[in-house]
């Protein structure tokens, strides 16, 4: 924030990374954060207006369209908004149904609304990284992270709910002593090696949450400060900006792989994890 | 970067979205794709029972038809032996009539001849008998010689 006008690199890329942070100031105030440094003064009773704001408007898109298209359905002729949904609900179903083979009523809906919603959050990146921050200072608003998937207050609020899934199912399916016993006797069947399965089994179980969580968030981020970097190259003189704008593209065009990736394989990932909660019979 | 309070509220807000997306969204969908598969399933069904009767219906209506023609060429065939046979049979009647009528005709000329032959034969026998009457000055008694004359006649 030093010199706003006219940022160093490093300013610049740090701005692009500092979420708008509510919260209480060291003196007891409560207020938005100005810097970064006072954003992480806040610590933990703090909340990320921007992430929050972007999501949730997300979803509420996500959810508006669908549920339009669903007040709509019919067993005729669809339209063609119906057509686009119902090729995402039947693409979905049919995942859930190859991975998932008990009966949940959730599985599907969680899943839908994970892929969805994690590719439209996937999606703002690929908005030019400066078009919405510049237009938030105009209102005075000195922070503005547009892709809440670049937080990851986001996705592992995202991980550890579905975490929490797996463990209520985990205890539903199996019982409390069945789920601990699949956490002894797992991988080694021998009651001499149960604290080194307890160890595996438990960083198994610890992991699963993380590599969703963290898998979203690191591609995501990444792909956020290569756009950050592809845009300062743009006020390094004409021909880094006319490379930057091939850059841009090139990545641009890269990364439309990469945010559908990301949203199927934490959707598909929950489905796996889900159905791992509801194995019973194994072993 | 900080863990902070978005981590809570950002799950709240997940477990919103799902929910609702598994009470209104999903069911909704799911439930009008699944009744228009089994209504296009029941389609393709129906459709190819409406195939099959089709086949069925034609094959039958081939029957018909054959049967009709073969029928068609019988009624035919007898309506032709038919006509024949009426053509022959006039054939002979006319043939039988115009023999009769032949007859008939020949028989009146039989009589006509033997008339006239009568009436020529008596007017000879008159004619003689006057001119020998004429000859014989009415020398000859007519009751007597009028046997004579009768045979002289026939023999013409």
């Amino acid at each position: 924030m030093a010199s706003a006008d006219n940022p160093t690199s490093a300013e610049y890329i740090k701005h692009h990374l500092t979420n708008l942070t509510y919260g209480q100031h060291p003196d007891g105030s409560w207020g938005f954060a100005h810097s970064a440094e006072e954003a992480a003064e806040m610590g933990f009773w703090s909340i990320h207006v921007d992430s929050m704001a972007w999501s949730i408007g997300l979803g509420v898109i996500f959810l508006a369209i669908f549920r339009r298209a669903a007040s709509r359905a019919t067993a005729g002729v669809p339209g063609g908004l119906q057509n686009f949904v119902e090729v995402i609900v039947e693409f979905i179903d049919d995942t859930t149904e190859s991975i998932f083979n008990h009966k949940n009523d959730l599985i599907a809906p969680l899943a839908l609304t994970i892929f969805v919603w994690v590719f439209l959050m996937n999606l703002m990146d690929l908005v030019p990284v400066d078009w919405v921050p510049e237009l938030a200072k105009v209102f005075g608003i000195h922070y503005m992270k547009i892709v809440p998937s670049t937080d990851p207050n986001i996705t592992m609020a995202m991980a550890l709910s579905v975490f929490a899934l797996i463990l209520y199912y985990s205890i539903k399916c199996k019982g409390v002593g069945g789920f601990l016993a699949e956490l002894s006797f797992h991988p080694f069947p021998s009651k001499l090696l149960v604290p080194v399965n307890f160890v595996l089994e438990f960083v198994t179980l610890i992991a699963k949450p993380l590599s969703l969580g963290l898998r979203l968030f690191g591609n995501l981020y990444a792909g956020e400060m290569i756009f950050v970097l592809i845009a300062l190259m743009f006020s390094a003189g004409i021909v880094f900006a006319m490379a930057g704008g091939v850059f841009q593209f090139v990545w641009a065009a890269f990364h439309l792989i990469v945010i559908t990736l990301q949203a199927f394989v934490f959707a598909v990932l929950t489905i796996v994890y889900l159905a791992q909660a509801h194995d019973t019979d194994e072993h | 970067m900080n863990i902070g309070l978005t981590l809570f509220a950002q799950s709240l807000v997940f477990l919103i979205f799902v929910a609702f997306c598994m009470k209104y969204i999903w069911p909704v969908l799911k439930s009008a794709m699944t009744e228009r598969q089994q209504a296009i399933a029941q389609g393709l069904v129906a459709a190819e029972e409406a195939e099959r009767k089709l086949g069925e219906a034609e094959s039958g209506a081939e029957e018909e038809r054959a049967k009709a023609r073969a029928e068609a060429a019988q009624i035919i065939e007898q309506a032709r032996q038919q006509a024949n046979q009426m053509i022959e049979d006039a054939k002979g009647n006319a043939r039988a009539e115009g023999e009769r009528l032949l007859e008939a005709a020949q028989a009146e000329i039989d009589q006509e001849v033997n008339r006239a032959r009568e009436s020529l034969r008596r007017q000879v026998a008159a004619l003689a008998l006057t001119g020998a009457e004429r000859v014989l000055e009415e020398s000859i008694d007519p009751g007597r010689h009028e046997r004579m004359l009768e045979r002289l006649a026939a023999e013409l």
